[in-house]
Parts: C-alpha cells; structure tokens; sequence
C-alpha cells in the first residue's frame, strides 16, 4: 500500500524525506561562516532537534505499514534519485537523530575537556556533516547516492576521531588506521555498485532488483554483491575486518565514541540488510549459501571471541569497544539467519544496542572527566562519589548483559527464538555463552566501581552532564518494557523486506 | 479490597520501604521503625490475600512486552504460602536485624536496610507472578538485588564470595533456566502458570527429561549439586541476611520455583507419566547425603548450617522429582517448616556471633550456660530440621516418604531416614556442648550474657512457631487440599 507523495507539491509534509537528510547538511557551512562556539552549538542542537521531530512524523507516517518516496528534483527514477522512507530505515533514522540530540546536549558541558575550545565551531560542523552521510544513507533509494553518503560520513567520521589528539596523540593514528580501513572498504563498495550498474545499468533499488530478478542466476551480480558485502563487511566492523574500530572507539573524544558506537556501524548494516532484502533476491541461493557459510561462523566468532578479549581489557573504553564487536556479531547473526523473526531480532537489537552503549559510553565519558583517564583502576570507588552516574553505567551495563526488563534482554529473547526456530541449538547455547561473557566484563566494573576503596574523591558530574546519560539509560529500562517501539516497527520492517 | 489492589500493594510497600531507607538515612531510629511498620502492612496484606483467597486463580496483566509476553500476577495456594511466610518472617528479621547491627557494630545500616527490603519486594513477585517471563524477571532481580548484601562487609574475603553467589546464579539462569524458558515459549507458545501444566506433550520423552534438566539446575537458588557452592560462599553476609536471604528468602524463591514451575507448567500428573524426573530423584538424593556428609566437617557454625541448608533443599527438589500431589504437600510443608527451623538456627548462631564474637563450634563449649534461651531456641529448631515429633518438620519428612512409597520408590525412605541420622549428628553437638561440656578456660565464659532482647527474641518466636506447626499443620494442609493444588 505504497501511498505515493504528490510530487511538485509545496505542502511541507510531503517533503519530510529530504528535509530529514538536508537540514543537518545546510546548518554545517553556516557554522563555519557564523564561527562562534556558543552559536554553533545551539544551532546544531536546534537542527539535530528538527532532525527527530521530523523523524518521529515519519515513522508515524509509515507506522501503518505504507511507503513514502520522494523524487528529488521531481526526476521520476529510475533516471532521478529516489527518496523510499518505510519502517526498516524510519527506525534507524529515529535512532540516529535522537542519539545525535542527546550526544549534543552532553557535549554541551563536556566538549571543553576534550577539544580546545576555539576548534569547538569546526566540531560541530563535522559532526552535522557526519549526521547528514548517516541519515542519507539509510534514506536514499540509490545506490550511488547510498556510497556518496556513506563517504560524507566517512571522511567527517574520520575528523572526528582525530579530534581526540588533544587528549592523545595515538588517537591521530588510530583515525590514520580507520582512513585506510574505511577507504578499502568503500572502495569494494563502489566496485560493487559498478559491477551492479554493468550487469542491470540502473541505480535505483527496486529498479535494479526488477531487471536482476529477469537476469536469472548472474555471475557480475553476484560478484557485485560479494564485493558489497566484504565492503560493508569492514565498515560494520564484522570480524575479522574489524582491527580499525578498537582504537578508534578508544581514543575519539567520548562524544564522538558515543555516537559513532550507536550509529556507524548500525547504518552500515543497514545497508547490508537493504541490499539483501531490496536489491538482491534473498531466496537467491548464492545469497543464502554466502550467509549461511561466511557470515553466520563470522558472526559467532565474532560474539565469542570479542567477548573473551574484552574480559582482559584494562582500558574501559577499548573493553566496551570489544564488546561492541560482540554485540554486532548478534546483529550479524540475526541477519544471517534469514528469517523473518532473525531479522526483526537483528534490528530490534540495533536499536537496543545502540541505546545501550550510548548509555555505557557517556556514563564513562562522565567519569572521565573527573578521572582524566578510563582505566579500570581509576574507578575506585567512584560509586561513593559519583552516585548517579555510576547508577547508569550499572543500568546500560545490565541492558547490555541482558538481564530481564532492560532492552537487552529483549534483543536476546528476540535473537533466541530465531534461533531456535532455524534449529540451530549450537548457535543458541553460544548466544548465552556470549551474554556470559558479558556479565564477567561488566561485573568487573562495577565491583571497582562500587567495592574498592576510593583513593581520591570527587564530586559528581553536573546536572547538564548527567541529563543526557539519564535519558539514555532510562530508554534502556523504557525499551525493555515497552516494546511498541521497536518490536512492532521492526516486525513491520520485515514484512515489508520480506515481501 | 480488590484481590489485584492487594497483590500490587504486597509487591510496591517493601520497595516503598527501601525507598523510605534512603530517606530516613540520617535518623536511624526514624527509619527503624518505618521499616518495621512497612513489614507489618506488607504482612497484613499478604494476611488479607491468604484470608480473602477464594480458590480463583485468573491472571491479572499488569503490562505486555511483547505479543505474548506479559508482566502478570496471579494467586494460587503455593504462593499466597510463600508470600505469607516470607513477610511474617521479615518483621522478626527485622526486628533482629535491627539488634544484630547495632550490636555487632555493621556499618552501611541504610544501604543494607534498602537492599533488604528491595528483595523482599522481589519475593513478592516471585511468589505472585502469573507466568514464567514475569518469574524470571523477579528471579534475576532478587539476585542482583541480594549481592550488595552479600559483599555487604566489602572485604576482599565478602567480595569473593559474593563473585561466586553471583556468577553461579547468574550463570545458571541465564545459562539454563532462560533457554528452558525461550524453548518452552517456543514450542507451546505460552508461558502462562496453569493448573496441570501447559506442555501438553509439545516435548517427546528424552526433550522433556533435558528440559527438567534446564529448570532443575537453571534455578540456581535451589542449590542442587552440583550447583551448590554459592550457599556457603554467600555465608560471608552479615547474619540476618543469611537468616532471612539464606534460610528464607532466596532459597526457597528457588525451591518455590521448582515446585510452582512443576505444577503449573510441567503438570504433576504428566511429569509422573513420563518418568522424566526419574534421574532427579537420584541425584537429589545424592544431594541430601552429600551435603550433610560435608555439612559434619565444617567447624564454622554458619557452615555448617550452610550445607544443611543445601541438603534441605534438595528434599523440595525431591519432592518435584517425585511427581505426585503427595509430593507437593511434603515439598509445600517443608518449605515452610524449614523457613521457620533454619531461620532460628541462623538467628542463634547470630545470636552467638554478636555476644561472643565466636564463629567457630569447637570454640562454644559450655556457652549455653550463659545463653539459656539461645540454645534452647537452637535446639527446638534443629530437632524440627531433623523431623522428629512434636516439631512441625516431621510432617514434611512424613509426606515425603509418603509419596515416595506412592511412587514406587523405597530407596527413597532409606535415604530420607538416614539423612535425618545425619542431621542428628551434626545439628545436636553443638547444643550438647553448649550446655554439657565444660568451657577450655572457666574464666573466659563469665564474661558473656545473652545480648539484647532484640537479638535473642526474634529466634525463640520462631522456635515456638516451630513447635506450634507440629499442631497446626492440618491448617496448611487443608487450604491446599481445598483450593486445588493437590488433590
């Protein structure tokens, strides 16, 4: 029930779509022109604000189940771009703007301890730049338009890291690694989109996915689509294409490591998941073989294995960067068991996920700021001290276990059932080794936290600091309860990828 | 009052308690006694429940999580017994609580008052909850809610105790109980708590025996072998938590799981057919004699009643394996004579600890003297843990051999008797050396007098209730005999 907009109409609702994609994208040169720190902040504010308002009225016009496209410039596809908003990206793209408020308004009080304060304008300006490749990304309908965007991302995401050298220098090679990484990866993308446009000569989604399904079994294709899959492969940090995200996440700045741990990857899952189910024809043996062999084992590994690392890691930014790992592994294998229900687990838990870790990543960029460093023997204590956000760090850290009512647990009950459903007992019994794991790591934490004598004391975070952690760590319990949000919207996803 | 009004207000007034902990932090006296009055409503209401209970069990949904998936009540004999038990018995764990920490000089009062109401909140739950998910929830919430306690000294010694509580009931629910649970919801598309159970033959005969094994080691908290090492780990608690947490509360959630998931989702009579619980019996048999084995070498008074403990839980598991209604009963009765025997040894091993610093047993010759009523009191509940008459726990024992000799098993009335052999052994010394052996050095005894009454009270009342089930347990027999549970 494709409810098509009217196209050349001025009526603002109808051009929810782009106003989504292009409000973040023309606030960031005005920064730059406007220059001044204050300024910049709230103007980003204001627009990552319209962001989510605008992508809250979307996921209610698709709440129904309908479609809405948008023509930009009113060239009708397959020749011009198109804009297809349905439940499966409505979703992502309420995620990435409420996580890009909320990490704005932690950035509010904390930026200044980790960027001098007159680069603060062009921070902001890449970060909306950042913004804008994420939301294009999961918007468009063309594939083209889909690698422009992910490499506006990219290259801002790549600033962004770097920002963290004012706190450590190590941080300007671990972007150095993520550049290299990111670009190899884009790279296989873009190969593959020209393999695609050989074999069907469009770029448009359903358009190509109409002329492949008339090619029959297509060696360019489904060359196209390995190479599309190993590229997203590195930008979603599946193991073991995975060696650029530890020292990235670990040495941005908190804000940066905040957003880009709920997002980034996700987004390109996302389009991992887009071309499966939208370009390519996902009762396709090819695909299914390649998911069964490649990704669900990579997956699994990736669950275990990262989970193992992140027991020993004493730096508490990198051991949730491993767990990061871990949990897309889950995402991974959600995807992999192509099914309708592994799906729906698969973007259920990015939701979940993405909350999650924002929440864990903020609380210790809050201690952090007080600490000065995230070793795990720096925390003494701070339980005592910094009650609040210690409380939030314990909430995302039982949503990130999984513990019954908190969003996590959802994700694993979601991710279970699939599981069971597909028969794979093996895979179900790891799943659970893998959230075993996760109490090990977590506990870990939060005995220092709560039960080691504190060697300094200090005072908790401001209000303003602590607001944001809160909301993220309430969404935690809020999404573990009520699942209207998440559960339903991605049930109506699958349909629709399904179809 | 509504029966769904009064479940609610079971659940909310002990975390309305906890609340008012924190509050109340720098008035200790203040807080005391809103504690104590917070008990007594939430035992009222749980009177009222167990009073007003007309033998309906409907569901009431509190919240959907997912199509399916409900946070939901409902009240069925087993657990109006369970929740009746566990707030009466925290008044007089409070009131001893209040003594044991002011006279063993704990510190922490308020945290350790907050966590202690926010588990029984937990109980609560457990006991009314109208399905697995919403039973699972309150499980995993007791257990995290209860490891503050545990490490509540915040030694290095509590600390590692704790770790171990935790990672095996965590452990073990997330690693078994959740699969069984997911598998379940899986196969039959329900998780609703149904008189006869809802498995309806969804499971073939070697899937149903893996699945009993799923919840018998997945309920860690029933401390069945080999799952058993986070009770005495967790004897490092401050001592009314290990009375109340650890004779009460957390135990017997866990035996009260196992009975409620096998009558309401097993289904006694289809368990019975299937013999599916047929190598449970064996193992906790083993369970009961090993543990009592260990139960005689442990000096460390608290230890030792740490393996009784052990060995008394797996009869309630026993009782599950059994399958049959006489089973039940005995596991019904002996959740709660136990509750009210192991509570008063605790209490009075307490008891020693604050007036004598003593922990160890070889130490506490010729004590009795001194402490008359403590050791009485221990002595009433060791002989109703051994199940000897005139005590209420012989009645438990003489239903479960009962049903033993209904399911065709005599072995079973062997191991009962010779475990309550071992329990003489290791329950009455102590008591004899008390009050029989002289003291190593005459001078050192003089010193030491009963302490408060707020320490020595709490278990004589308990003892007495021992006692008094002796006479009064057609009460509880008859009200679960008339509202169904068994037949």
């Amino acid at each position: 029930m494709a409810s098509e907009i009217k196209q050349g109409t001025l009526e603002l609702v109808n051009h929810l779509p782009i106003l989504q994609v292009i409000t973040p994208m023309l606030i960031a040169p005005l920064l730059v022109v406007l220059n001044n720190k204050t300024l910049s902040w709230l103007l980003s504010f204001l627009g990552t604000l319209a962001c989510l308002f605008i992508s809250i009225l979307l996921i209610q016009g698709v709440s129904d189940g309908s479609i809405l496209t948008y023509y930009l410039g009113g060239w009708v596809p397959p020749i011009g771009i198109e804009y297809r908003i349905d439940a499966a990206n409505a979703i992502l793209l309420f995620l990435i703007s409420i996580i890009s408020v909320i990490v704005l308004i932690f950035s509010y009080s904390s930026l200044h301890a980790e960027i001098p304060e007159e680069k603060h304008t062009l921070f902001y300006s890449c970060f909306l730049l950042c913004l804008t490749g994420l939301l294009g990304v999961v918007a468009t309908a063309d594939i083209f338009n889909v690698f422009v965007f992910l490499e506006i991302s990219s290259l801002s995401t790549y600033v962004l890291v770097a920002q963290g050298a004012y706190l450590d220098r190590r941080a300007l090679s671990a972007s150095f690694n993520y550049l290299i990484m990111g670009t190899i990866g884009a790279t296989f993308f873009v190969i593959g989109i020209g393999y695609i446009y050989m074999a069907t000569g469009s770029l448009n989604m359903m358009d190509i996915a109409e002329r492949a399904s008339q090619l029959g079994d297509n060696r360019t294709i489904q060359a196209g689509f390995a190479f599309i899959v190993v590229g997203m492969g590195l930008k979603l940090a599946m193991v073991p294409l995975h060696i650029w995200l530890p020292n990235a996440y670990t040495f941005a700045p908190t804000v940066v490591t905040c957003f880009l741990a709920a997002t980034a990857t996700k987004v390109a899952l996302y389009v991992l998941i887009r071309f499966v189910f939208s370009v390519f024809n996902y009762e396709d043996n090819f695909v299914n073989e390649l998911f069964f062999l490649l990704l669900m084992p990579l997956a699994v590994i990736a669950m275990i294995a990262a989970s193992v690392i992140a027991i020993f890691k004493q730096n508490l930014k990198k051991l949730l960067a491993y767990s990061s790992l871990a949990q897309i592994g889950y995402m991974l294998l959600g995807l992999s068991l192509m099914s309708q229900k592994g799906l729906a687990s698969s973007l259920v838990h990015m939701v979940n996920h993405g909350f999650t870790k924002a929440a864990l990543f903020m609380s210790l960029g809050a201690f952090m700021l007080n600490t000065k460093n995230v070793y795990i023997k720096s925390l003494r204590g701070l339980g005592k001290s910094m009650p609040f956000t210690s409380a939030a760090f314990v909430i995302g850290g039982l949503s990130l276990i999984g513990v019954p009512g908190t969003a996590g647990f959802i994700s694993k009950w979601l991710l279970l059932e699939a599981t069971l459903e597909t028969g794979y007992w093996l895979v179900a019994i790891l799943i659970i080794a893998s959230s075993l794991f996760a109490v090990i790591y977590i506990w870990k934490i939060i005995e220092v936290l709560y039960f080691s004598e504190c060697s300094e004391s200090y005072s908790e975070v401001s209000v303003l600091t602590l607001i944001p952690i809160w909301i993220l760590a309430l969404f935690c319990v809020f999404l573990g309860i009520n699942t209207s949000l998440t559960v339903d919207v991605a049930n109506m996803a699958t349909e629709i990828l399904f179809k | 009052m509504p029966i769904e009004f009064l479940i609610f207000l079971t659940v909310f007034t002990p975390a309305l308690v906890g609340g008012l902990n924190l509050i109340f932090n720098k008035k200790p006296n203040v807080r005391d006694i809103v504690t104590l009055l917070g008990a007594m409503i939430t035992f009222y209401f749980s009177a009222n429940i167990f009073l007003g209970f007309d033998g309906q069990a409907t569901q009431y949904k509190l919240a959907t999580i997912m199509p399916g998936i409900d946070i939901s009540f409902h009240i069925e004999p087993l657990g109006i017994i369970f929740a009746f038990l566990a707030s009466g018995l925290w008044i007089l764990t409070h009131i001893y609580a209040i003594g044991y920490m002011r006279g063993a000089k704990e510190k922490n009062h308020s945290r350790f008052f907050f966590f202690f109401s926010m588990s029984i909140a937990s109980v609560m739950g457990i006991s009314f909850s109208g399905n697995l998910f919403t039973l699972f929830l309150f499980y995993e919430i007791l257990t995290l809610i209860t490891f503050p306690l545990v490490s509540h000294k915040g030694s290095t010694e509590a600390l590692r105790g704790a770790r171990v509580y935790l990672s095996i009931l965590l452990g073990t629910s997330i690693g078994l109980q959740l699969l069984g649970i997911i598998w379940i919801y899986f196969s039959v598309g329900t998780l609703d708590f149904v008189k006869g159970g809802i498995l309806n033959g969804s499971f073939g005969s070697l899937e149903l025996i893996i699945l009993v094994g799923l919840f018998a080691f997945g309920i860690g908290k029933a401390a069945l072998f080999p799952f058993h090492r986070w009770l005495p780990a967790a004897m490092v608690a401050p001592t009314p938590v290990s009375a109340l947490l650890h004779a009460v509360a957390v135990v017997k959630a866990g035996v009260f799981t196992v009975l409620k998931v096998g009558v309401y989702t097993f289904g006694v009579e289809s368990l019975s057919v299937s013999g599916a619980t047929d190598w449970l019996t064996w193992l906790a048999c083993f369970s009961i004699l090993f543990a009592s084995l260990i139960a005689m070498t442990k000096d460390n008074l608290k230890a030792r009643l740490a393996y009784s403990t052990i060995s008394q839980l797996a009869y309630v598991v026993l009782a599950f394996s059994l399958a049959n209604s006489l089973g039940v009963l005995g596991g019904a009765l002996q959740i709660v004579t136990h509750a009210f025997g192991k509570i008063t040894l605790f209490m009075c091993a307490g008891s020693i600890y604050v007036a004598t610093k003593k922990t160890n047993i070889s130490d506490m010759q010729g004590l009795g003297r001194v402490m008359p009523i403590t050791f009485l009191s221990f002595l009433i509940g060791a002989i109703s843990i051994i199940g000897l008459p005139p005590m209420g726990g012989s009645w438990a024992k003489w239903f479960l051999i009962l049903s033993s000799l209904e399911a065709d098993k005599q072995f079973v009335v062997l191991v009962l008797l010779v475990s309550s052999l071992l329990n003489i052994a290791y329950l009455l010394p102590l008591v004899a050396k008390g009050f029989y052996l002289d003291p190593k050095e005459e001078t050192e005894i003089i010193i030491f007098k009963e302490p408060s009454a707020l320490v020595w009270l709490p278990p004589a009342i308990t003892a007495s209730i021992s006692f008094l089930l002796f006479f009064y347990v057609g009460y509880i027999r008859d009200f679960m005999l008339n509202f169904g549970l068994v037949s």
